[in-house]
């Protein structure tokens, strides 16, 4: 098979470089699930843009916010242009159908969210575009129907399992199709990776069951690099056991946390903003309620309290979630509060990119030809150590757009051919291995072992010994997964046969995060290090890029773009 | 407490017929049917094929019979059913794939061919389009649709016509002929006033009793009825 350009991942940031390509180019959308189940239409709460239409508001204070948010790990450069082109993203996202909920005056409706403040931290400012409780999955089928409107092909459930390179550039991908088992090599001149998160490493988590890191893990067995790793965000309010999450809308519009003696423990620890300081800081609260013996009924959750937002409002613009909290934990949250803990929901790491998507190699991070990416699997970096919510949204339209342009003109270079691959891959051997594997291990006891692995020793709070025993447990099961076996040896459907795949994706990231997390010895947005509790410029303010090596996985580094704001203390 | 599942099986590929097959599950009131369907196919019997992928009701992908009911089997939980074996089939209406793995392609076929998408004014304006709170709750609740297929499974004209839109393309048609930003209505209108799209519907109304979201599907389709009808009453 040939196309121009290959989109793996047709969540809000794939899509959204589809239909900037498809009149130009002859695009082609994969995904592992039928495009409107991809994870994009989980997203709940909102999409960032200083359009000021509720409340004054202005990009430099966006930009501000996002910077602070990220501990000043982000990309300055990367994050001025994410802000300045948000109401711009906005705007078309409304006129191609997008119904984000109205003001009065029939203009965009906007709230507050995390993080997120008016005139440099301060008071919260509402700037969180919605519709209703449902922005990402409006927005993605909005974006779908538009591809379906430009005529875009879909390969609905084929899975990406290798990449195809001549020498140094990307000219092809392997697919396996779910529902004949078929190998097929797909020559392109441009490749765009788009397959989302990595929430699967965890016990808990927002993620859906195919956020298992795919690229993350295929790109790593190309030799190329993966960037700060160790940045992963633990939303605050995930339903208790489950995870479901419990949009931090909920905060925006008035909902509070509360331990078990009823005080919204919150203003202890950010005075100014309280239940809307950032992630990392109200999960890193929780926590530290639960473990003072604060959480309700001495037991490891708090409540998140909407009760006086009233039933109207409730229904208005939190319908879906209310419903989750009446479904999953039996509590009607118009009456009742709702039980709470954090939960794995957001990679900041990925690939790395520059600001048109072009994936940047191990080599003085130099772009690697016909090879692109976009939305939560890469690393800009915009969110740094820590995404402010309804960044992520933003993040996807502004720049699957522009890896969407940059795709176009690198095809328009008329040197970008379709160039044989140096090899077939190593796809078509990797099934049939799996296919005929007889060990004695099993992919869904690996996985669950791995996932409390990561849960108990990387999670919200890390130190030294725990994530040294995660290292070494990693190795163990990786080891072990050299001898699994698989029971069943259809061709069609195979689930197994994709949970075996992506089992060895979970424990490569899972492999990339640890070591990255041992590296970064001190506290920085989500990762937080009980024995470096401080933040460190002198010997961190700095990404970190994983790559494997001749001698196995290696560390280097790479200096933060800091254009308007330098770092200070970061408090709420 | 064990729960017993009867399952039914098929794979075209390789047997005549279908059959059920009966498993014992380990489970709590409050697991979700898909937990039990994961813990069955991690557990005990790994060619157990469906679909998955959110586990919280948004994404639409495992719609299944649960009981005879089309219900998303990450929404429903085992205290949803009483006791005795729980029956789980695949969508009624779509050809089997594999278990309870439905070919879905005349579905999306269907929403494809109502134009899913919005055809406004052009240009557009510099700024957004303004639309009123209240026309912009006037589909509302549309946009909840996740394209599950409960609705079009369970609905009794399909039996006899798969030429019938069905209730989840109409109801997107729906969702676009009352956004206040359109500007095709009366385009839309012909498309739908036809014996297998509109009129196809003769308010049984069980897509509005199955729908994992809440919408109220019947109401709606009823409103095209009444608009399509007065644009041809009016002179
Ligand atoms: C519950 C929840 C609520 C959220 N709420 C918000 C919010 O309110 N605001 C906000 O800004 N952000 C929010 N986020 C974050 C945001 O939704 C995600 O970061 C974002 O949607 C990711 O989009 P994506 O396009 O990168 O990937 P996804 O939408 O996850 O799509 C990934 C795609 O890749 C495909 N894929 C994966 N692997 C392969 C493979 N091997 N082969 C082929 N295809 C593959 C999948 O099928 C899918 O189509 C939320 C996240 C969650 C989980
Ligand atoms: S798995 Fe997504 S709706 Fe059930």
């Amino acid at each position: 098979m040939k196309h121009d350009v290959v989109i793996i991942g047709s969540g809000i940031a794939g899509l959204r470089a589809a239909v900037e390509l498809a009149a130009h180019a002859d695009v082609a959308i994969v995904s592992k699930v039928f495009p409107t189940r991809s994870h994009s239409g989980a997203a709940q709460g909102g999409i960032t843009a200083a359009l000021g239409n509720e409340e004054e508001d202005r990009w430099e204070w966006h930009m501000f916010d996002t910077v602070k948010g990220s501990d000043f790990l982000g990309d300055q450069d990367a994050i001025e242009i994410m802000v300045r082109d948000a109401p711009r993203a906005i705007i078309e996202l409304e006129h191609m159908g997008v119904p984000f909920s109205r003001t009065a005056e029939g203009t965009i409706a906007q709230r507050a969210f995390g993080g997120h403040t008016r005139d440099f931290g301060k008071a919260p400012v509402k700037r969180a575009c919605y519709a209703s409780d449902r922005t990402g999955r409006i927005i993605l089928d909005t974006l779908f129907e538009q591809s379906i409107k430009a005529g875009v092909q879909c390969y609905a459930e084929f899975i990406m399992i290798d990449l195809l390179f001549n020498a140094t550039r990307c000219v092809g991908v392997v697919l396996l199709e779910l529902a004949t088992g078929k190998i097929h090599a797909v020559h392109t001149r441009a490749l765009l990776l788009a397959t989302g998160g990595a929430g699967k490493i965890y016990k808990t988590t927002s993620n859906c069951f195919s956020n298992t890191g795919d690229a993350l893990s295929i790109v790593l067995q190309k030799g190329l690099p993966l960037q700060d790793m160790e940045c992963l965000q633990f939303h605050p309010t995930g339903i208790k056991g489950l995870g479901i999450l419990m949009s931090e809308a909920a905060r925006g519009e008035g909902g509070i946390l509360l331990n078990r003696h009823g005080e919204r423990f919150m203003e202890r620890y950010a005075p100014v903003i309280k239940d809307l300081a950032p992630r990392d800081i109200v999960s890193r609260a929780i926590v530290r309620e639960i473990r003072e013996g604060n959480g309700v009924g001495g037991s490891d959750y708090v409540h998140l309290d909407l009760t006086a937002l009233g039933p109207e409002k409730i229904k208005e613009r939190l319908w879906e979630i209310a419903s989750f909290a009446t479904i999953y934990a039996g509590v009607d949250p118009v009456h009742e509060p709702v039980p709470v803990q954090p939960t794995c929901h957001y990679i900041m790491g990925g690939i790395p990119t520059d600001v048109d998507g072009r994936v940047l190699g191990a080599d003085e991070h130099k772009p690697v030809p016909g090879l692109f990416a976009a939305g939560e699997s890469s690393c800009v970096s915009v969110h740094g150590a820590n995404r402010l919510g309804c960044n992520s949204l933003l993040d996807l339209v502004v720049f699957g757009r522009r890896a969407g342009k940059a795709i176009l003109s690198s095809l328009q270079d008329g040197g970008v051919t379709h160039d044989k691959p140096d090899s077939p891959g190593s796809g078509r051997d990797t099934i049939e291995k799996l296919l005929a594997a007889r060990g004695k291990e099993r992919v869904p006891a690996i996985r669950r072992e791995l996932q409390e692995l990561m849960t108990d020793h990387c999670s919200v709070f890390r130190d030294h010994r725990g994530l040294e025993t995660a290292q070494v447990k990693i190795t163990e099961l990786k080891h072990r997964y050299r001898d699994i076996g698989l029971s069943c040896r259809d061709r069609h459907f195979n689930l197994e046969l994709i949970e075996a795949l992506e089992g060895e994706h979970l424990l490569n990231c899972a492999e990339v995060i640890v070591l990255s997390a041992l590296h970064r010895r001190e506290s920085r947005g989500a990762h937080y290090r009980e024995d470096y509790p401080e933040r460190n410029d002198q010997d961190f303010l700095h990404h970190t890029l994983v790559a494997t090596g001749s001698g196995g996985m290696e560390i280097t580094t790479k200096p933060v773009q800091i254009t308007r704001f330098k770092p200070v203390a970061r408090t709420y | 407490m064990k729960h017993t599942f009867k399952i039914f099986r098929y794979d075209p590929a390789k047997e005549r017929q279908p059959r059920y097959q009966e498993y014992q599950v380990e489970a709590e009131p409050t697991d979700k049917i898909l937990d039990c369907l994961n813990r069955i196919r991690w557990e005990q019997d790994s060619s157990l094929t469906y679909r998955m992928s959110c586990a919280h009701g948004v994404c639409g992908s495992d719609a299944m019979r649960i009981n005879g009911i089309c219900a998303l089997a990450c929404q429903r939980l085992i205290k949803d059913y009483g006791e005795g074996p729980l029956l789980i089939e695949p969508l009624p209406q779509f050809p089997v794939l594999k278990d309870l793995l439905v070919d879905l392609t005349a579905f999306f076929e269907k929403y494809r061919g109502i134009w899913p998408y919005l055809l406004p004014d052009d240009p557009a304006p510099e700024k957004e389009r303004l639309q009123s709170p209240e026309e912009r709750m006037a589909f509302d609740e549309a946009i909840r649709c996740i394209l599950c297929g409960c609705c079009t499974a369970a609905c009794p004209i399909l039996e006899d016509n798969q030429q019938f839109l069905g209730p989840a393309a109409l109801l997107r048609a729906f969702r676009y002929l009352f956004d206040s930003r359109d500007r095709q209505k009366g385009k839309r209108m012909e498309l739908l006033d036809d014996e297998n799209a509109i009129w196809g519907c003769k308010t049984h109304g069980k897509c509005t009793e199955v729908c994992p979201k809440e919408i109220q599907v019947t109401q709606s389709l009823g409103r095209v009825k009444k608009k399509i009808y007065d644009s041809k009453k009016a002179p």
